[in-house]
């Protein structure tokens, strides 16, 4: 008897579960099955006219029927709550190739991008970062660098000057010289900064710009050294692939000196139009540094050896992201600097 | 420096490489190869053909039909040559070749341009006799090649025969880029020597004899040089019975490949010689030498002289000159007189070969305004020993030549000549400085091959006097380094102890500076450190103002570079306005650069350099959005608090009530405002314009990036919510300031939220309001606390003249 009315309001309570659009429904059979006037709970209510013996066979009937019916009403609640957020979804599809909202975050200078990226290397390498007065001292920027008065170099870099003991520094090499004379050894140092020289303007020509000098002076510091840490230096701005020629040339404060080439890192040394079909671009100068420039600045040349090197920051940067004109890194027109 | 192969073989026999070998290899062992132009690129097939016959064109007035003998056969060609008649000997290209250009002289394409058989006007033609042009040359170098026409051989030209090699023109010519230390380098000898060491091939130098008539020199002439600081040597021969006349083609050839346009015969021998030695000579007609003697010293003041170009010199008394007994007759390693020139009718010649002070004759040229040739060798100092032998090998080419007699003897005034220099033979050092392992006989191979002697004896290398560049040990070890190759030096990294690489403070907070401008959209821009004077008065700075003693440039490109730069707006003002009349809409700018304060002018010390941050933008923002940044950046070195806004900045660029000074702890670290509309105009920007310039040395002493954790606060906030009707002249800063003073520790946060001016609010006076909140961290605040804080700020209003809003 019991049994029968437990099959019939089982029967009734799945399918009205099955036939439910809506969560609102689902929780008015909860209340109308399973709550405190619920039909199951009367039945539990009339459980005072069993005999006592068939309770509890007729208690776990019960209880089996709340469970189907509670397990039936999750599982349908579940997927309509599934089903309602599939379907707000779906309505808030957006049409994603519309316009982005811009940041406008502001963009580094390709001057700046390419003396980090220097900066990080040497930084790497254990060197230190130095700066010098852009205003020189004529002894700093040519005497202390083996350039006396009447040496014809000081002709060549086209100086500016202020009056007969100043300049505009025409090379950041007089840096080395500050940091030599400060007496404190080993020396491991990069020194960027701006320079000078009396070129008009046009296209390759500027008549400020960039460079980056690099020194290192301590006991046993050789040739090869100097090799090997511009080879180190090139591979990590131009890539692994990149090779380096290192040919005889000639500065006053360095010898013996190289100039640096890289492998063109365009047409990978084939021959294209930015190595000239060189398929050689020439990067820096450096050498081995002059023992009477160290003696000049109180260090001991038959002691002390060490090496320097000095490149431009702006051929880099010029020669890295193609720019066909120098003047655009002087302008500074927005569409040229959003580029990176 | 400009060399042919055939030159530089005439003293390195043996050297038999391609010209892109000797390029490659000259320029790994020092002496930079910057190319070569092969003088028979794109010739083929190109013989001596011999024209039989002449006949005009029966359809065309402008061409004529030759029969032309090749040698093998016979052949027709149409021309439209007019110079050439029966008999001549002329290059004809054959059907299939090729030759370098066209007639008129216009760039050369780089296939050339093939010839082929074919009809001109109706009539068969089996080639091309042709120009000099079109043989890739011209008549620089075969003066006798017509203006316009077909080259015409000598009679004597055997018909048939290659017409390349004939005209000398199986040749190459390198460029080298020669080093200023390498002065030895600047000639063909120089060159030569650099080849053989580096092929290992031996160097015949040229075998100098002079044929010498009876005379002797000294009866033609003396020499007295009477400043020697200015001319450390002086030689001079005589030539007498003198024909002038062209040189022969191999010379004229020579003189040409590098440039040199040949003259005639006594001229071109004494610059045959400044090529070969690279030693710069000079050829005196010496009937226009009074007094038989040639006296060498320094010219007046403000005298004149007219140099062999015909031009008027203006010269000074540190200028060297060479006289005669009455006059000047050349200006001394620079340029001869007109006075003194070779003419055709010159029968006796004065050879000189000096050797002058090369400082002085460098700036000599640059003063009076004349750089030669010749100018250019002297002021890179040359070899006294050099001069001698130059003038013997211009008396020997007078032989060779046939145009004159030498007469006997050199007659000369020189000052001592240094000794050979000697430097120690330390291989171990060498290979200590350029980490190598290369024995003892290899380097003393290369010093061999080199002409530096080695004296075993004293275990020192004797440098010749023509290799100036070697003066200690690391230059001998270059030379090991160079010839042993820098490319088999080994690769290897320093072995010492290592070391930490960092920035400074001051890089890194421009560091900071620079991420921050980027974050807040502003872009990097470079500018110049020199500028025009103009700029003060474009930012409307009054005459007496500070910014104005600016660091002048003696030399400068021009006004508009000549000031190092005292204030650092025009950079970002110029890009701003190139930006705005290029129609870039709202653009933000920032530059990091020094401005050059100077303690006194003129310069005695070094300038103060001040790293400037400028920010510049024009477009979306207001004045308050740039204070943002300004605090943005100050907040990231840990600035935030003690900051200060002065409207009284002063700044005659700026609107004068939208500027501010900010200061920190009372002290000026910067400005921002909006830019003087005058001044926004000047720059053509069409926008309200707004920028901030902060001083980085004022603010680096201040900069830190260190920070502590404060603990979140545990215990509730109480806020309190005051509106007030304010006099307008009473500034937000000027209200700050006095609750913060009055708010006590536990004012937490202080805010506007509202701002009014307007028909609501009584004219001269503003609404403003804000929001105030206390906290204490320890516990829970009490309302009475708050209360007699509010107290205070209340009292602290009344006397400021504000009212609180009902």
């Amino acid at each position: 008897m019991i049994k029968e009315q437990l099959d019939k309001i089982r029967e009734s309570a799945l399918k009205q579960i099955g036939e439910t659009d809506g969560l609102d429904m689902l929780n008015d059979i909860r209340v109308n099955f399973l709550g405190k006037k619920g039909e199951l709970t009367s039945i539990l209510k009339s459980m005072k006219d069993v005999a006592p013996e068939d309770r509890p066979k007729v208690g776990q009937m019960v209880n089996e029927v709340r469970e189907e019916i509670e397990k039936s009403l999750e599982e349908t609640k579940t997927r309509m709550e599934k089903a309602v957020r599939e379907a707000k979804l779906a309505s808030e599809t957006i049409d994603v190739t519309l316009p982005s909202k811009k940041n406008n975050v502001g963009h580094r200078h390709p001057n700046t991008i390419t003396l980090e990226d220097v900066e990080n290397i040497f930084i790497g390498m254990g060197y230190e970062v130095a700066e010098g007065p852009e205003v020189e001292k004529d002894y700093y920027n040519f005497e202390a660098l083996n350039i006396p008065a009447d040496h014809p170099a000081k002709d060549e870099q086209d100086t500016f000057y202020i009056n007969g003991d100043f300049l505009l520094r025409t090379q950041t090499s007089s840096t080395q010289v500050h940091e030599m004379e400060k007496g404190k050894l080993p020396i491991k140092m990069i020194a960027p900064g701006r320079v000078f020289r009396a070129d008009e303007v046009d296209a390759t020509h500027s008549p400020s710009f960039h460079q980056i000098e690099g020194l290192v002076i301590d006991k046993d510091i050789t040739f090869a050294d100097l090799k090997g840490t511009l080879a180190e230096f090139a591979k990590e701005i131009f890539g692994d692939d990149v090779k380096v020629k290192f040919r005889p040339h000639h500065f006053p404060f360095t010898e013996p000196s190289a100039e640096m080439d890289v492998s063109c890192f365009k047409c990978g040394g084939k021959g294209c139009r930015f190595c000239k079909g060189e398929g050689w671009i020439e990067i820096l100068g450096c050498g081995m540094v002059h023992p009477h420039v160290l003696e000049m600045s109180g260090i001991d040349p038959n002691e002390y050896t060490g090496f320097a090197f000095g490149l431009g920051l702006e051929r880099i940067a010029v020669l890295k992201y193609e720019i066909d004109d120098m003047r655009l890194l002087y302008e500074n027109d927005i569409r040229f600097l959003e580029q990176f | 420096m400009d060399a042919s192969l055939s030159w530089i073989k005439a003293y390195v026999p043996d050297l038999n490489a391609s010209d892109q070998e000797i390029l490659d290899a000259l320029t790994l062992s020092g002496t930079k190869g910057e190319g070569f132009h092969r003088l028979d690129k794109n010739l083929e097939k190109i013989v001596v053909g011999q024209i039989e016959k002449i006949e005009q064109h029966p359809d065309a007035d402008k061409l004529v039909i030759c029969q032309v003998n090749i040698g093998s056969e016979k052949v027709q060609i149409v021309t439209g040559a007019k110079n050439m008649k029966e008999k001549d000997k002329v290059p004809v290209v054959l059907d299939g070749g090729r030759v370098a250009g066209g007639h008129d002289g216009s760039p050369n394409p780089e296939e050339g341009i093939k010839i082929k058989a074919g009809k001109l006007r109706g009539v068969e033609s089996f080639g091309m006799m042709c120009s000099i042009e079109e043989m890739g040359s011209s008549k620089d170098f075969y003066p006798n090649a017509p203006e316009d026409g077909l080259y015409i051989f000598p009679e004597d030209t055997e018909v048939g025969a290659d017409a390349v090699e004939v005209l000398g023109l199986h040749d190459t010519v390198f460029e080298f880029e020669v080093t200023s230390n390498r002065v030895d380098c600047y000639s063909i000898l120089g060159i030569a020597r650099e080849a053989a060491a580096t092929f290992k091939l031996p160097f015949k130098a040229p075998e100098v004899k002079v044929e010498e008539t009876a005379e002797k020199a000294s009866d033609y002439i003396s020499v007295e040089i009477k400043d020697k600081d200015l001319c450390s040597r002086y030689c001079a021969r005589v030539a007498t019975d003198i024909k002038v006349g062209p040189s022969p083609e191999w010379m004229q050839r020579r003189l040409a490949s590098c440039g040199v346009r040949p003259i005639n015969n006594i001229v071109d021998i004494t610059n045959y010689v400044m090529l070969e030695y690279g030693q710069p000579m000079h050829a005196f007609d010496l009937s226009t030498i009074a007094g038989n003697k040639i006296v060498v010293k320094r010219a007046k003041d403000g005298e004149k002289f007219v140099t062999l170009d015909g031009q008027e010199r203006t010269l000074d008394s540190e200028v060297v000159m060479i006289c005669d007994g009455e006059k000047e007759v050349a200006i001394g390693g620079i340029m001869g007189g007109e006075n003194s020139m070779i003419t055709e009718n010159a029968k006796t010649v004065l050879f000189e070969a000096a050797t002058f002070n090369g400082p002085n004759i460098r700036k000599s040229a640059k003063r009076v305004g004349l750089r030669t040739d010749a100018s250019g060798f002297f002021e890179k100092g040359l070899d006294p020993n050099n001069a001698e032998d130059a003038i013997n090998r211009a008396c020997q080419l007078v032989n060779e030549l046939g145009c004159g007699k030498v007469v006997s003897g050199m007659v000369e005034e020189k000052s001592p000549i240094k000794e050979l220099n000697r430097i120690k033979f330390e291989p171990e050092r060498i290979n200590k400085l350029l980490g190598t392992d290369i024995d003892k006989q290899t380097m003393l191979d290369i010093f061999k091959r080199e002409e530096l002697v080695y004296d075993e004896a004293t275990n020192e290398i004797v440098i010749p006097s023509f290799r100036q560049d070697l003066v200690g040990f690391c230059d001998i070890a270059e030379e090991v380094a160079r010839f042993y190759g820098y490319d088999k030096i080994p690769t290897t990294l320093p072995k010492n102890a290592p070391t930490t690489g960092k920035l400074t403070f001051k890089m890194t907070v421009e560091k900071t500076a620079r991420e921050v401008a980027q974050f807040c959209g502003f872009s990097q821009a470079y500018g110049y450190s020199f500028e025009s004077p103009k700029v003060f008065d474009k930012l409307l700075l009054p005459e007496d103002a500070p910014e104005r003693k600016a660091i002048k440039i003696s030399n400068p490109l021009g006004e508009d570079f000549s000031i190092m730069r005292t204030i650092p707006l025009n950079v970002i003002l110029s890009s701003l306005g190139t930006n705005y009349k290029r129609r870039n809409k709202d653009v933000r700018l920032y530059e990091i650069a020094n401005i050059y304060v100077a303690k006194e002018l003129p310069l005695a010390e070094l300038p103060d350099e001040r790293s400037q941050f400028v920010l510049g933008f024009y477009g979306d923002g207001d004045f308050f959005s740039m204070k943002g940044v300004v605090e943005e950046f100050l907040g990231q070195i840990g600035m935030a608090a003690d900051l200060e806004y002065d409207a009284k900045a002063g700044k005659p660029f700026l609107h004068p009530g939208r500027q501010a000074n900010v200061l920190y702890k009372g002290n000026v670290i910067g400005y921002l405002g909006e830019v003087h509309p005058e001044v926004q105009e000047t720059y053509g920007i069409g926008q309200r314009t707004y920028i901030a310039v902060l001083d980085l040395p004022a603010i680096i002493p201040y900069a830190s990036y260190s920070r502590v954790y404060t603990g979140i606060a545990k215990f509730p906030a109480v806020t309190r919510d005051i509106s007030m009707v304010v006099p307008v002249d009473v500034t937000a800063g000027d209200i700050e300031k006095m609750i913060k003073q009055r708010g006590g520790k536990k004012l937490e946060k202080l805010e506007l939220f509202d701002i009014y001016e307007g028909s609501q609010i009584e004219k001269g006076f503003k609404s403003m309001a804000y929001s105030l909140a206390f906290r204490d961290k320890e516990k829970t605040l009490a309302d009475d606390e708050v209360n007699a804080a509010m107290k205070k700020i209340l009292n602290g209003l009344e006397s400021m003249n504000i009212s609180l809003r009902s």
